[in-house]
């Protein structure tokens, strides 16, 4: 299967939720999702028959000057084919529906983006800090963070 | 050199018989039996493994790995201190029974490492925390650096002067104490210096 | 969390309630500084909650401050095991985006080079596997012919344990004049402790009582896990980078993957996985030596693909390859300037610990620390 025919199928299962295929020079072909119609869309790639997608690869956050954006790569290992989808979230408030009941591993996945970004994940079971200390403030790999000087009387900077 | 040099001295007594001092006996015997905490957090900890083994045997040097740090000598920090760790590092300093030794291995414990700059969750040395005896560099360091760390260390150990603490202490301690109560401006009557 | 029973018994009442046990972060038979916050029962395991990041050495922050081939010594630190496969996917990615081709012996060389690091980190991952049920005398063997490994990567690079020796675009620099006959007598040597291990520790009565059964990963729970390698080859699911999505020069050699098919006990226990460890050291040996017999012999400039300033194009890309504990990926995006917009780390070890609460429920706190090992974790790659 190629990536316009993976479009396709999408367009006729979920409809409006599937926006764009974009396939430029550089890029691996992705795919632009809204953030309501993710879940769906991961089920249905997960149980049709044609793609089986039952591999979540990875699942990052990404920093733009001015949206977030949430990519998932998935792998089907029967078909031996990939696919990335994306997500654009604007940057006051980012929530996206989590995929955790399609694949398991997202579990993780969610709970780090949660941590180096600030992007909530509605329905996480157990959405915590996992990388940072518990107590930490504010979300590092954010373009405008700023070191903190002390954390718990220890000094930071060197 | 060692105590045992010192049996077949000809300007001693006679061949067999060692004069020296309470000290420098148990100082030896701690200098060449220091067991360590069996502690180890990242890349340092592999080449430090990699010296336990058969090859650079570091089990020669009188250095058994203990796996409580109440029952350990000295404690080796190997490996990138994060904050997230700081916390529990001065708990397993604070749990090991004096005399206790630190020897800081890598550059990640002596500076911070290569994570100095942008290392937000990095704590840029060890020292920061808990009080260091000797630092060996290194990324990571080789073993035979590693020996020189824990000869020096020997060194330090055999030269250390363990009896009579609170009499060479007391002079100091009075100073200090005096002193505080300066700044603190408590005045006791004449004759007192002991700290409120 | 915890409930209380009660029960009559004739000779009065008995009451007993779960118990929540820290173990770790210090704790010998981590593996590094892990917690692992266990609720029991008596001794039987109800719960386990990992707690990681007590590593977390911010790499992806780091990796956005420096040029691209400054971010090569951070990729070595991730798994600090086996640092030449680690920089194996990022090196090969960005030659893909700049669109460089690399000297044939270069990729013999680095091939060799991969493939020597997998059978250290196997032997590491086995020796310690074997420490931690008791078994000292297989940690010795191994790390003696580990040493042989490392005396040639430092002939090579200059480092024991992280080498920065890949370049994009070559390699730092050429092998020596003796290297293919200390290759031969490395194969010839690591061939033969394999065998006393396999003796001494794998069909060993007491290891298999303690390994088989224990730890039963299902093969569908596994993919949905997102695990791979040896954790997912124990499964009886025969998925190898190397053989489904060829990468380098892979596709010249013959080797076999080997997949745990529950010899003793079920497939997909602790002995299954290590098995596979065990068995794809073989397969290492074969594909170096077919490797030394197919690379070319005459000296050659490995650096003269590498090119003098490094600004790629805008893109992203996903690049990937088969580290010794399983698939290792870079996700890296660039905006066209000489330092990457973000470099994500995909880490083998990551994905396979999120595993641990699944199996290990019901079986008792010594078999915790088996399952543990067996998924053959290391800290820097986890919490990055």
């Amino acid at each position: 299967m190629n990536p316009k025919e993976i479009f396709d199928l999408l367009k006729k299962e979920i409809g409006d939720g599937v926006l764009e295929l974009v396939e430029k020079e550089h890029h691996d072909p992705f795919i632009i999702v809204t953030p309501e119609a993710i879940v769906e869309t991961c089920l249905v790639l997960r149980d049709d028959e044609k793609t089986l997608f039952d591999y979540l690869v990875n699942l990052s956050g990404v920093d733009e000057k001015d949206k977030f954006i949430v990519v998932y790569h998935l792998f089907s290992l029967k078909h031996r084919y990939r696919i990335v989808l994306k997500v654009y979230l604007e940057r006051e408030n980012p929530h996206v529906p989590t995929v955790e009941r399609v694949w398991r591993s997202a579990n993780w996945h969610e709970r780090e983006a949660y941590d180096m970004f600030g992007i909530v994940f509605d329905g996480h079971s157990d959405l915590r800090r996992i990388l940072s200390p518990y107590d930490w403030e504010g979300y590092p790999l954010r373009k405008d963070y700023k070191m903190p000087e002390y954390y718990k009387g220890i000094k930071v900077p060197l | 050199m060692g105590l045992l040099n010192r049996l077949d001295d000809p300007y001693n007594i006679a061949p067999g018989i060692v004069l020296g001092t309470m000290e420098d006996l148990l100082n030896w015997g701690r200098a060449r039996s220091d067991w360590y905490l069996q502690f180890g957090l990242a890349c340092c900890a592999i080449e430090f493994m990699a010296l336990n083994a058969s090859h650079y045997d570091f089990m020669r040097f009188g250095c058994i790995p203990r796996t409580s740090p109440r029952q350990a000598d000295f404690i080796i920090i190997s490996g990138t201190v994060t904050l997230k760790m700081a916390e529990r590092i001065k708990r397993l300093y604070e749990q090991m029974a004096e005399p206790k030794y630190v020897m800081a291995m890598g550059s990640c414990s002596i500076c911070g490492g290569p994570y100095w700059k942008q290392g937000y969750h990095v704590l840029k040395g060890v020292d920061r925390i808990i009080p260091v005896d000797v630092y060996v560099p290194g990324c990571p360091p080789r073993p035979e650096a590693f020996f020189e760390g824990m000869m020096k260390l020997q060194d330090k150990i055999i030269k250390q002067k363990i009896f009579e603490k609170r009499a060479r202490l007391a002079e100091e301690d009075a100073k200090l104490a005096s002193q505080h109560n300066e700044n603190n401006n408590i005045h006791l009557p004449t004759g007192w210096t002991e700290v409120k | 969390m915890s409930e209380t029973k009660t029960f009559e018994i004739d000779f009065g009442k008995v009451y007993s309630e779960r118990m929540r046990l820290n173990v770790g972060p210090q704790h010998p038979s981590t593996h590094g500084v892990l917690r692992l916050e266990v609720e029991l029962e008596g001794e039987v395991v109800t719960d386990v909650v990992p707690h990681i990041g007590y590593l977390h050495r911010c790499f992806e922050k780091h990796a956005e401050n420096v040029t691209y081939p400054q971010v090569i010594p951070y990729i070595d630190r991730m798994d600090y095991i086996s640092s030449m496969n680690n920089e194996l996917p990022y090196v090969m990615g960005m030659e893909k985006m700049l669109g460089i081709k690399v000297p044939e012996k270069v990729e013999y060389i680095r091939v060799i080079c991969a493939e020597l690091n997998r059978i250290a980190n196997h032997q590491i991952a086995i020796a310690t596997f074997g420490l931690d049920s008791g078994a000292f005398t297989p940690f010795l063997y191994y790390f003696r012919d580990r040493e042989m490994i490392i005396t040639l990567f430092e002939k090579l690079s200059g480092g024991r344990l992280l080498y920065n020796y890949f370049w994009i675009g070559g390699l730092m620099n050429d092998v020596y004049p003796t290297f293919a006959e200390d290759c031969l007598e490395i194969v010839k040597q690591v061939r033969k402790t394999n065998d006393e291990a396999l003796e001494l520790l794998m069909y060993n009565k007491i290891f298999i009582e303690r390994t088989a059964n224990i730890g039963i990963l299902p093969a569908d729970v596994a993919i949905n896990y997102g695990c791979s390698g040896p954790v997912l080859r124990g499964s009886g699911v025969p998925y190898d980078l190397r053989k489904v999505e060829p990468y380098s020069i892979y596709d010249r050699f013959d080797f076999d993957v080997v997949v745990g098919k529950g010899e003793v006990g079920t497939v997909g226990d602790c002995w299954d996985r290590n098995i596979v460890r065990v068995r794809e050291i073989y397969e290492s040996c074969k594909i170096i030596e077919q490797a030394v017999a197919q690379m070319p012999k005459e000296p050659c400039d490995v650096r003269q693909a590498v090119p003098k300033r490094i600004k790629p194009p805008v893109g992203e890309f996903y690049a990937k390859a088969e580290n010794p504990k399983g698939e290792l990926g870079f996700y890296i995006i660039s905006d066209g300037s000489p330092t990457p917009s973000r470099v994500r780390a995909r880490a083998t070890s990551f994905v396979n610990l999120s595993v641990l609460p699944e199996i290990s429920k019901g079986y008792m706190i010594a078999d915790l620390i088996m399952i543990l090992g067996s998924l053959d974790i290391v800290l820097g790659e986890i919490d990055r």
